[in-house]
């Protein structure tokens, strides 16, 4: 039986880690558990539950900073940068129907470093992840990075934080930066086009566009910004891209890019296993046809060709199949059942120096592994 | 400024050293001769000065390993170094330490525009890259002012910036790879032609790590298509309040602009006496907003950006038409250290953010700072995201006006990080500010960044002294103190 421990503030998780350290009791760290099925599972006696250390401290729009307890509802973000029109430019997205499971927390986002379909163009969490306080493995509360966008003292520890699912720090308070919300969209939608070849066009264009998908056979591009632009550019693509065009106005196209962000096409079936993987983007196009077609599954193509989703026809994962069709960038098993994910590496085996390196930081944080442990492999 | 006591057994190694090096290295990679050696003995920041045991430029990783496992053997510092420009002292040698000079490493290995990459060695310069690439249409977008001589190694290794980072990033933000040779001598591959780590995301913090954690061998950079046009506006306030306040209502208006800049009278008279850009003399400070991208937002925005500055009370326009008019207005900028320079025998240049809002209160203050320091004092500023360049002016062959200057410019520091801003923006703490480091971070935090280090380089023998104020063994920083007893929090809700 797993007990969860209700942390308030820093305090109580300072003192929770002290005596997890004494005693060695392994804790698996949650805060609003949307992602909790990502990764291995953890073995750990005892959750370290974190979402009660919500609630925003300050934002700034003019300053382009918000800083938040770490545990606050992505939601309760979102909602507060509609008002003053901005976002965060990385698009996080929602993965609750995904996983079947609810809404997220901010530092559950930089956590699994989260990004969206401005990926190529904006970067992901780890791109606006600006500072945070947390307590180490250790025991000991401390702080890195700052509260404004432009920074360089000391080591850039927020990289290193996003993307390391909770293995390395328990996140108690997070600043990232904040960017105006595009004031429009519009989306084009291309058939009988080769979709690789008009996603480079459309990408190595002085266009600027931020979504470059490709689902259900139907090749999607977006532009953002202010509306003459948007027009002027979205005409401009149209000439260069040919093909048989369909437009998208501002509301389907927001309704368009959220489905693509969220993964919606392969919400339904929890039991299907799912890859997510990142590769050179010239290439990703290809990939996931050979994939599919060698798996039976069904893929879905964003970042330009740099992020691939295949979705399994049933629960088995095929890992040697799936991480055997490419030599560059990595696959992890997104979502599988219990058995799957115990009997395949979720995170793509990386080369043995670099998981040795991996390892001697892990415990540089954290020496006894007592955060998460197991749930990134190793 | 203190370095720590050179290691004499270090010093006595050299020809054991230098031995082993002339085995596998070829005639010329090697500068132990002391006349040689003493053009290594500063970078930018040229008030310290210190001649390395010897210097040594490789032309491939295997040497950088070899070179790296040798001196890790016979207990040898290294500090790498790419072009020297590096403007914290993060490249100042060491009495007991071999100069590690990247500067053969200077090719394009690959362009890939179908992948929007280049994958370069680390002595390619900065513009290096966006020349070898500008052809087609493409750019590398962080562009320090040092772009013609900073190399892309230094810009990972300080994780640079430049006058367009608000729209489109630091170096972090624009490189997908790296290739690092530890002190061990393993060589490793972080990242590559795909956008995100497949675990830890070392690359992350390799950025920035000033020398500290690894020799960069090889970059992959994000290649971005040149817009399809930029304009400048040139904006003169009479008061340094009203250019902030325009610089706020143009981002709260939800404009990006490609750059931002801010100058004050000082800094613009001095410019415009070095390279007559047209600045207005008159005005208490300047802004230069350029818009980039598709010539109808550009146009649009131009134009919104005009209407806020009028609202702010702008008291000078000029609307840049040509191209040759964009690039002059930039050239007062891009030229304003050397245009201290001019004006002064010495100076420095400092690099802190603060929160945009206080800017009035910090200028204001630095005025009575350069009044109790009695030197002069020049800003630019990179006002989108409040990366201040306070020049201080001095005259290093003027009693005692270096020690006084430095005392300035960690005044100048202080009052960034008690406005809530940062020690440094981009230009790296190096040895220059390692001892202000404990006014924004306490022990326990540093002691958690040095962890890092052990990490990377258990013996710490790649650039130290470096970054932080006090050296601490591994030993000593991976001690736990553990308490032991049952949960200390009674009242800790549990269910
Ligand atoms: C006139 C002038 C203008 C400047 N403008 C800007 C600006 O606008 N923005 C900005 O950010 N900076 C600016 N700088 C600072 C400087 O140019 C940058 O920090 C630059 O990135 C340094 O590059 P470098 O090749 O000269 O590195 P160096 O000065 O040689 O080294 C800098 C640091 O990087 C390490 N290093 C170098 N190469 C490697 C490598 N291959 N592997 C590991 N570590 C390495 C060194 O150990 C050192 O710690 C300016 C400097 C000058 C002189």
């Amino acid at each position: 039986m797993t007990e969860t421990l209700h942390a308030r503030d820093e305090r109580d998780v300072t003192e929770t880690v002290a005596w997890a350290l004494a005693g060695n009791h392994p804790l698996e760290l949650r805060g609003r558990g949307s992602k909790a099925g990502l990764g291995h599972a953890v073995a750990a006696g005892h959750v370290l539950d974190l979402s009660r250390l919500s609630g925003i401290s300050s934002y700034e729009p003019e300053e382009l900073v918000l800083t938040a307890q770490a545990c606050t509802p992505m939601a309760e973000i979102e909602a507060l940068l509609v008002q003053r029109g901005q976002a965060l430019a990385f698009e996080p997205p929602d993965f609750g129907p995904l996983l079947g499971t609810g809404g997220g927390t901010l530092a559950g986002a930089l956590s699994c470093n989260l990004a969206g379909p401005r990926r190529f163009k904006a970067g992901a969490a780890r791109d606006h992840f600006l500072g945070f306080r947390g307590v180490s493995g250790r025991g000991e509360a401390f702080k890195a990075g700052g509260k404004v966008v432009k920074n360089v003292t000391g080591y850039d520890l927020c990289k290193l934080v996003a993307g390391s699912y909770g293995t390395l720090v328990a996140l108690t308070e997070v600043t990232v930066k904040v960017l105006p919300a595009p004031e429009s969209q519009r989306t084009l939608r291309l058939r009988g086009v080769d979709a690789q070849a008009a996603m480079v066009a459309a990408a190595n264009s002085a266009h600027e566009v931020s979504g470059l998908a490709l689902a259900d056979g139907v090749t999607a591009i977006r532009v953002e910004g202010p509306e003459p632009s948007v027009a002027y550019r979205l005409r401009a693509l149209t000439d260069l891209l040919g093909g048989e065009p369909e437009v998208l106005d501002d509301a389907a196209s927001r309704q368009f890019w959220r489905e693509i962000r969220d993964v919606a096409a392969f919400s339904r079936f929890h039991d299907r296993a799912l890859w997510r993987l990142s590769v050179p983007p010239a290439g990703g196009c290809a990939l996931a046809a050979r994939l599919a077609a060698e798996t039976g599954g069904r893929s879905l193509v964003d970042w330009g060709g740099g992020l691939v989703w295949l979705e399994m026809p049933d629960g088995a994962p095929r890992a040697d199949i799936v991480r055997g069709a490419f030599s560059e960038g990595h696959a992890m098993l997104f979502r599988a059942g219990a058995e799957a994910r115990a009997g395949t590496p979720v995170f793509q085996p990386e080369a043995p120096a670099i998981a040795a390196l991996s390892q001697r930081v892990r415990r540089q944080f954290d020496p006894q592994g007592l955060f998460n442990p197991g749930r990134m492999g190793g | 400024m203190q370095m720590p006591a050179p290691d004499q057994a270090a010093i006595s190694a050299l020809p054991a050293l230098l031995a082993e090096l002339e085995s596998f290295l070829p005639a010329g990679a090697i500068v132990a001769e002391r006349r040689s050696v003493k053009a290594f003995e500063t970078d930018g920041l040229s008030a310290y000065r210190q001649e390395p045991l010897c210097a040594v430029l490789p032309r491939t990783t295997g040497e950088v390993a070899r070179i790296l496992k040798v001196c890790d053997r016979l207990g040898i510092k290294v500090v790498p170094r790419g072009a020297g420009t590096g403007l914290s002292g993060g490249a100042l040698p060491l009495a007991d330490g071999v100069l590690l000079v990247m500067s053969r490493f200077n090719r394009v290995l690959d362009i890939d525009l179908p992948n929007r990459c280049a994958v370069v060695q680390p002595g390619v310069t900065n513009l290096g890259i966006t020349r070898a690439v500008e052809g087609q249409g493409f750019y590398y977008a962080p562009d320090p002012s040092s772009q013609i001589a900073c190399t892309i190694g230094g810009n990972v290794a300080e994780n640079s910036g430049g006058v367009h980072c608000l729209k489109y990033g630091l170096t972090t933000n624009n490189i997908l790879g790296v290739e690092l040779v530890l002190m061990s001598g393993d060589v490793i591959r972080l990242g590559g032609r795909h956008m995100d780590a497949a675990g830890l995301d070392l690359m992350g913090v390799v950025c920035g790590s000033e020398g500290l954690l690894g020799v960069i061998t090889e970059v992959t950079v994000r290649l971005l298509p040149k817009p399809e046009t930029a304009r400048a506006v040139l904006l003169g306030f009479l008061s340094s309040e009203a250019a902030g306040d325009c610089v706020a209502r143009v981002i709260a208006a939800g404009i990006i602009p490609g750059g931002m800049e801010m100058m004050d009278k000082p800094a613009l008279n001095a410019t415009e006496d070095f390279v007559q850009a047209g600045y207005p003399r008159d005005a208490e400070a300047l802004l230069i907003v350029e818009l980039d991208g598709p010539g109808a937002e550009v146009d649009h925005l131009i134009g919104a950006v005009s209407e806020i500055a009028d609202a702010c009370g702008a008291t000078y326009r000029r609307i840049s038409t040509s191209e040759a008019e964009r690039q002059l207005f930039w050239a007062g900028r891009k030229a304003a250290f050397p245009a201290a320079g001019r004006i002064s025998p010495d100076y420095l240049c400092m690099d802190g953010t603060i929160p945009r809002k206080r800017l009035p209160e910090v200028l204001s203050r630095m005025q009575d700072l350069s009044r109790k320091h009695d030197l002069r004092v020049a800003n630019v500023f990179h006002a989108g995201d409040g990366n201040l360049h306070p020049l201080i002016l001095y005259d290093a062959n003027e009693g005692d006006q270096l020690a006084r200057a430095e005392a300035f410019g960690a005044d100048i520091l202080r009052l960034c990080v008690e406005v809530g801003g940062v020690l440094t923006g981009e230009h790296g703490v190096g040895v220059e500010k390692r001892d202000l480091m404990p006014v924004m971070f306490d022990e326990v935090d540093l002691n958690q960044q040095q962890r890092l280090k052990c990490a990377f380089d258990p013996t710490q023998r790649l650039n130290p002294g470096k970054v932080f104020p006090t050296l601490h063994r591994c030993a000593e920083l991976g001690r736990l103190h553990v308490h032991r007893g049952a949960l200390p929090f009674p009242d800790l809700p549990r269910f």
